[in-house]
């Protein structure tokens, strides 16, 4: 199973004054599992590319292919589609209309004609992946907190049961524990259930945290795709194009060009941690009989 | 009130929003912001941070007017908040720059709304022009003048937001979560911006965010939760407690955070780290130890 | 799709129209669309839209995106066609089908409408096309300021006008994410009667609603804290003082006014 793009082109009003070029040539594949990061600056064909994934927007070029189908054929089933790709938007909150939290989340299922009980079923399960617990889901979602609104929105999507789940910035505007407790949150739907997940990202330290492949764009093209660690090692060339890499990323480079020998290919604190310890353990920069000290 | 008062200062300060029921009786009292005492000098480059919904934002809107004291006091400038005289003296003294940029663009082209505010203050045509055109040079924005706010990137409208409280020549500047819709770029050309309005033109500036990044070089750092200020001090103070940061849903810089883990296993580094330079500097000049 | 609406836009590039006094607009586009509806022959029209021309050419806005305004109108312009032909009453009688009967003075009134339609359109979004929402609303102030004296609040009229025409291209924007947003959780505006297509709406217009009045209060704290407190005292950045260009503007005007006047009385079949 997985998403295949060949060749997309996308240009906004063509052959006018205000004709863009959103996507060019853009030809990747999704595999089924896969949790991406997909990172670039506003405007370098991000939120277009997403668009295309469920078939929001058509391409003027190329093909897309589901699980081995062209979307584009004539009789391709474009709402099952849009309900195995799903698709968060950012501020997704800003769509909630129902009066009530766990009608909003079934606004999704009830569309694709599920009965009544499915459709309860659907939205209840959602409502605890994202960790809402039934006290709260006859509440408005209005009532809600910042935070808590976002997860009704991506409970509304869950509950269609998508195979992909695509999220354009979930943690936009949301305090520090609010981002880690959506990621994590996140992170648990692809371990557990297998979802694919592609999560678009500002975040440089968020992506190197839990993505296992990232997706660069920029001007309209893909400009690098890898793991974190493969593109993060052309830090250089990510600033040229207005991007960076995570912080720990440039102190281990710039240890390394002073002669430490650290692991330049860190992207995590974690990761950062260990290999330092490891060095300032070889070099008894560390009081080798006392493991801890109190801080 | 022995002391002498400061530019911005508040004391004791409740607000509380009451919700209420269909008979008009009140059913239930928030209390959002809860005994804050806080004072700024003029000048001042003052960080107030705090989670989402930790009345950091109600806390702000008292300082120029906007949402008045439930209890206690506000004074800007030697001016009470509540003295309706003063109303437009202290809004004109301390101009607020909102979170959603879309939303305080007033024109459809960008050197009229920077002169909005002038216009409002009865400023004569000439100095509103003059006004506008020092407004916009200082965030680097002039030569966008006749553009139409629409097509500008998130950083460039809140630089337009900026320029249009400078041009009421305020001595202070509010800046409420104004950069939680930004991508990166755009938080860095907000935030460069007040750095430089409050270095060059002496404007004091009070910062309301989550980021934490953004407040490393504030002289002064205010930490709220449950409407109280829980934690105060310069950066390098407030940093220093990472875990408690935690326990108020905000979190530290990775270069901060990950001094503070290399501490923790034994490694003599300083107490608290702000920047990567700090730590590769520090690393580098590591003693051995003993034994 | 919804972006593709361009009346109501301004198009920023400077012409001598551009420059223009927004008061020499508003009478001009005022006195514009009483001669379209005064003077109703093909040689009438011919006359307008020569002076249409000449105006569009002037203002320098690429004819390609006056023209995409009509396509929010396509509707109403064929509707109007259509019923004009199809329900006119004459004595040439073309054909007959059902219960519409094709007459020679259905087409030529339906041609008619459309055309009117067609110059009333692009006339009227010149004048948007070619002014500031501040200049418009500026222009409608200055020019209404008598109406203060019997008590209408015309800055305030004003304001609010300028605001709308700020916030329509923002508020399009958002009905277009909405909508895909909810497509995407399987929505579907497109299918089914019209009961079912009017309650497909509800999820746009509940988050539409929402989003309206909060971008209101958050404009309404963000323009006292700018100080604002109604029209008393304000001066302004760009005060309407006629100039030399003005002046030659309303002389065009009374010249165009006076060329139908004359050909009116003078040639019999105008």
């Amino acid at each position: 199973m997985s998403i295949k793009l060949v060749n997309v082109n996308y240009i906004y009003s063509p052959k006018t004054a205000y004709e863009k070029k959103a996507l060019t040539n853009v030809s990747l594949e999704i595999q089924d599992g896969e949790f991406i990061g997909l990172i670039g600056h506003t405007g370098s064909g991000k939120s277009t590319l997403i668009q295309h994934l469920n078939g929001l927007m058509k391409a003027t070029s190329g093909h897309i292919y589901y699980n081995g189908n062209d979307i584009y054929a004539p009789k391709y089933n474009m709402r099952e589609l849009r309900s195995k790709v799903g698709l968060v938007f950012q501020y997704p909150e800003h769509q909630l209309f129902e009066t009530t939290i766990i009608e909003d989340v079934k606004f999704g299922p009830r569309n694709l004609g599920l009965s009544e009980e499915e459709i309860e079923k659907r939205a209840r399960e959602a409502l605890l992946q994202v960790g809402l617990t039934p006290d709260l889901w006859e509440a408005s979602p209005f009532e809600l907190s910042g935070g808590q609104k976002r997860r009704v929105a991506i409970a509304g999507v869950l509950a269609m049961q998508p195979e992909v789940l695509v999220l354009d910035e979930p943690t936009a505007g949301l305090d520090p524990k609010g981002r880690d407790e959506i990621l994590g949150e996140i992170e648990k739907l692809h371990k557990e259930r297998g979802i694919t997940v592609i999560l678009v990202s500002h975040s440089m330290e968020d992506v190197a945290e839990y993505v296992d492949r990232i997706i660069v764009m920029n001007h309209s093209k893909v400009f690098a795709d890898g793991t974190p660690k493969e593109v993060f090692s052309k830090y250089k060339e990510l600033e040229e194009i207005g991007l960076a890499a995570p912080q720990v990323t440039y102190v281990m480079h710039e240890l390394h060009d002073k002669g430490i020998p650290v692991d330049v290919n860190a992207t995590t604190v974690a990761e950062a941690k260990e290999s330092i310890l490891a060095w300032a353990k070889a070099n008894h920069y560390i009081n080798q009989t006392k493991d801890k000290v109190e801080v | 009130m022995g002391n002498k008062m400061s530019f911005i200062e508040s004391r004791n300060l409740v607000h509380e929003y009451k919700r209420h029921d269909e008979n008009g009786n009140i059913e239930q009292v928030n209390r959002a912001v809860d005994d804050v005492s806080i004072s700024v000098e003029q000048g001042d480059f003052v960080a107030i941070l705090g989670h989402n919904g930790s009345g950091k934002s109600t806390f702000a809107k008292h300082l120029n007017s906007i949402l008045l004291p439930t209890e206690g006091t506000v004074w800007v400038n030697g001016m009470e908040t509540r003295d309706e005289d003063h109303l437009w003296d202290i809004r004109q003294t301390a101009g607020m720059v909102f979170q959603n940029p879309d939303n305080q663009i007033i024109a459809s082209v960008i050197e009229e709304d920077v002169g909005f505010g002038p216009e409002n203050l009865g400023v004569p045509t000439e100095e509103i022009w003059h006004r506008v055109e020092t407004a916009l040079k200082a965030v680097g924005m002039y030569e966008y003048r006749t553009h139409s706010p629409n097509k500008l990137s998130g950083g460039q409208k809140q630089r337009i937001a900026i320029a249009g409280i400078m041009a009421m020549k305020p001595k202070c500047i509010i800046l409420d979560e104004p950069t939680a819709m930004l991508d990166p770029n755009g938080r860095k050309e907000v935030i460069s911006t007040v750095r430089k309005l409050n270095k060059e033109e002496n404007v004091t500036i009070i910062l309301i965010t989550h980021y934490m990044d953004e407040v490393i070089n504030a002289d002064h750092v205010y930490v709220m939760d449950h409407g109280k200020v829980v934690m105060e001090g310069t950066p390098r103070t407030i940093f220093k407690e990472v875990e408690t940061l935690k326990k108020y849903r905000l979190d530290v810089p990775q270069v901060t955070e990950l001094a503070y883990e290399l501490r923790k296993q034994g490694m003599k580094l300083p107490e608290v780290v702000l920047t990567k330079e700090e730590l590769v500097n520090a690393l580098t000049k590591l003693e051995k130890a003993e034994n | 799709m919804i972006r593709d609406i361009t009346i109501g836009q301004y198009y920023p590039v400077d012409s001598v129209i551009h420059r223009l006094d927004p008061r020499v607009k508003l009478l001009g586009t005022l006195l514009y669309i009483v001669s379209l509806f005064l003077f109703d022959s093909f040689a009438g029209y011919l006359l307008v839209a020569l002076f249409l021309g000449g105006v569009i050419l002037s203002s320098k806005v690429p004819i390609r995106f006056i023209v995409k305004g009509l396509k929010a109108i396509v509707f109403l312009l064929l509707f109007t066609v259509a019923f004009n032909v199809f329900f006119t009453t004459g004595d040439h009688v073309i054909g007959k089908w059902w219960i519409f009967t094709l007459t020679w003075e259905g087409l030529r009134l339906g041609a008619f409408m459309g055309l009117r339609i067609i110059l009333l359109i692009l006339g009227s979004s010149l004048m948007t096309f070619t002014t500031t929402p501040k200049g418009l609303t500026d222009g409608l102030e200055t020019g209404l300021h008598p109406l203060n004296k019997i008590k209408v609040p015309v800055h305030e009229i004003a304001m609010m006008m300028s605001i709308a025409l700020r916030f329509i291209p923002i508020l399009l924007e958002e009905t277009d994410k909405i909508m895909k947003a909810q497509t995407a959780r399987g929505a579907d505006f497109e299918t089914g009667n019209f009961i079912k297509k009017a309650k497909a709406l509800i999820p746009i217009f509940v988050p539409l609603f929402i989003s309206a009045f909060r971008r209101a209060s958050d404009l309404a704290m963000a323009m006292e804290a700018r100080c604002y407190s109604g029209g008393a005292n304000r001066t302004k950045m760009k005060p309407l003082i006629y100039r030399k260009r003005d002046y030659i503007g309303y002389g065009v005007l009374v010249c165009y006014i006076g060329a139908f006047v004359v050909l009116n009385i003078l040639v019999p079949w105008f």
